[in-house]
């Protein structure tokens, strides 16, 4: 069997984790179907954050999408929390088996 | 003598000065922490539910009045030290609220001096952690246009888990009384103080490794990480005496107004005031006013209290 793959965009957000819910929320609303969201812990600019408790913590938010919704997300994010929290956001292409699914 | 606690938590600080490679897992942290939170709450519910709920409102509205008067005197003075507008509104937001931990090390050192204090403690507390940061927020739009997010702050803050855990606990406690509390005694009050020496011990390595972060900020963070504390626990007592409290109580109530929140402030004040520094604010309220209250202050305050109820 050959796979026929198709290409879509995974962007990727790091953020000080009370953000989650309203990245989620904010990913839903401008397209996004899936995400997956993980803790991590790290350092940067604005210093090291370890996660050791509840306002030092840290999320990881993945979504596969079309680029057109990794790009809306992404502007609402660089206008809406990067002036005043911590985020790194990138973008990755991938490609999926299923593209109805993302 | 030192209290056993406080021990605990100089060897957290001593293992993260020296780098050790010691560190808590996540989830034990957040299992301490809840745990900490239900226990202070189910012990001040039990008590709460032998006495009418009437008589408590002078120390409940008195605590409110404390609560927000504490950043309104405090900004001033943030302002003074050269921090700017939101800076200073939500590093003065983290001492009008209160630390759990800190009281429960302050009740801890109550019951081994023998001094009695009103076992409804937990109350005053819960009802201590919103309104500091109320005056926070207000102090932070001042002069400055937009609603801002209330409701997300409203609903962080009254349902995040301190609030919730304490009031719910305190709510269990009250209605299960004492004999319903019982089959939960043996987990819920006899290890209390186990499980407070083994938080204490991640809170000194989270405090240990704030330390550090002292000199990236000034002298401004440490004039009123040390200065604040003892000038507000004398506002405590001073509030404790007028209600005519025990001196444990007194003592409890100089605690309160002398700790700053590190659990519900920061993320209140990540929200609402997004603008200002919070690595300040944090090293400030975890790195310097934690530690001296919890070494240095709550003996100081004991004292206090027994010179003004003598």
């Amino acid at each position: 069997m050959t796979l026929s793959k198709h290409p879509k965009t995974l962007l990727v957000i790091v953020a000080e984790a009370m953000l989650e819910q309203r990245l989620v929320a904010d990913a839903r609303a401008r397209g996004a179907q899936g995400w997956t969201v993980s803790a991590v812990h790290g350092g940067g600019q604005e210093g090291v954050r370890e996660g050791a408790w509840e306002a030092d913590r840290t999320v990881e938010l993945k979504v596969i999408c079309d680029a057109a919704v990794a790009d809306a997300i992404a502007e609402h994010v660089m206008a809406t929390y990067v002036p005043n929290y911590s985020v790194v956001l990138y973008f990755c292409a991938v490609a999926v088996l299923r593209p109805d699914r993302y | 003598m030192i209290d056993v606690v406080v021990l605990f938590f100089l060897l957290g600080v001593f293992a993260r000065l020296v780098k050790s490679d010691l560190r808590l897992p996540e989830a034990l942290y957040e299992t301490l922490s809840i745990y900490l939170l239900l226990a202070i709450g189910l012990k001040g519910g039990i008590e709460l539910s032998k006495q009418p709920l009437a008589a408590l409102a002078p120390q409940v509205a008195a605590c409110i009045a404390l609560g927000l008067a504490i950043p309104f005197v405090m900004y001033p003075l943030a302002r003074a030290l050269r921090l700017a507008r939101a800076d200073a509104a939500a590093l003065v937001a983290h001492y009008g609220s209160v630390s759990v931990v800190t009281f429960a090390v302050a009740s801890a050192a109550l019951a081994r001096k023998g001094i009695e204090h009103e076992s409804h403690a937990a109350l005053w507390v819960a009802v201590m952690e919103a309104p500091g940061l109320v005056a926070g927020i207000l102090l932070a739009r001042m002069g400055r246009s937009g609603v801002g997010d209330w409701r997300r702050v409203a609903h962080d803050v009254l349902f995040g888990k301190s609030v919730l855990l304490l009031l719910g606990g305190l709510a269990i406690g009250a209605v299960a009384g004492v004999e319903g509390t019982a089959p939960i005694k043996a987990v819920f009050i006899d290890p209390f103080k186990g499980v407070l020496a083994l938080f204490l011990l991640e809170l000194g390595l989270v405090a240990g490794g704030r330390l550090a972060e002292v000199r990236r900020f000034g002298a401004a963070v440490v004039v009123i990480g040390l200065g604040a504390p003892p000038l507000l626990a004398l506002a405590g007592a001073l509030t404790g005496l007028a209600l005519g409290l025990s001196t444990g109580g007194v003592a409890l109530m100089a605690t309160l107004a002398a700790s700053a929140s590190y659990i519900a402030a920061p993320t209140a004040m990540r929200i609402a005031v997004p603008e200002a520094n919070a690595a300040l604010s944090i090293t400030a309220a975890l790195g310097i006013t934690f530690p001296f209250n919890i070494v240095v202050g709550i003996p100081l305050y004991i004292t206090l209290a027994q010179r003004l109820t003598a």
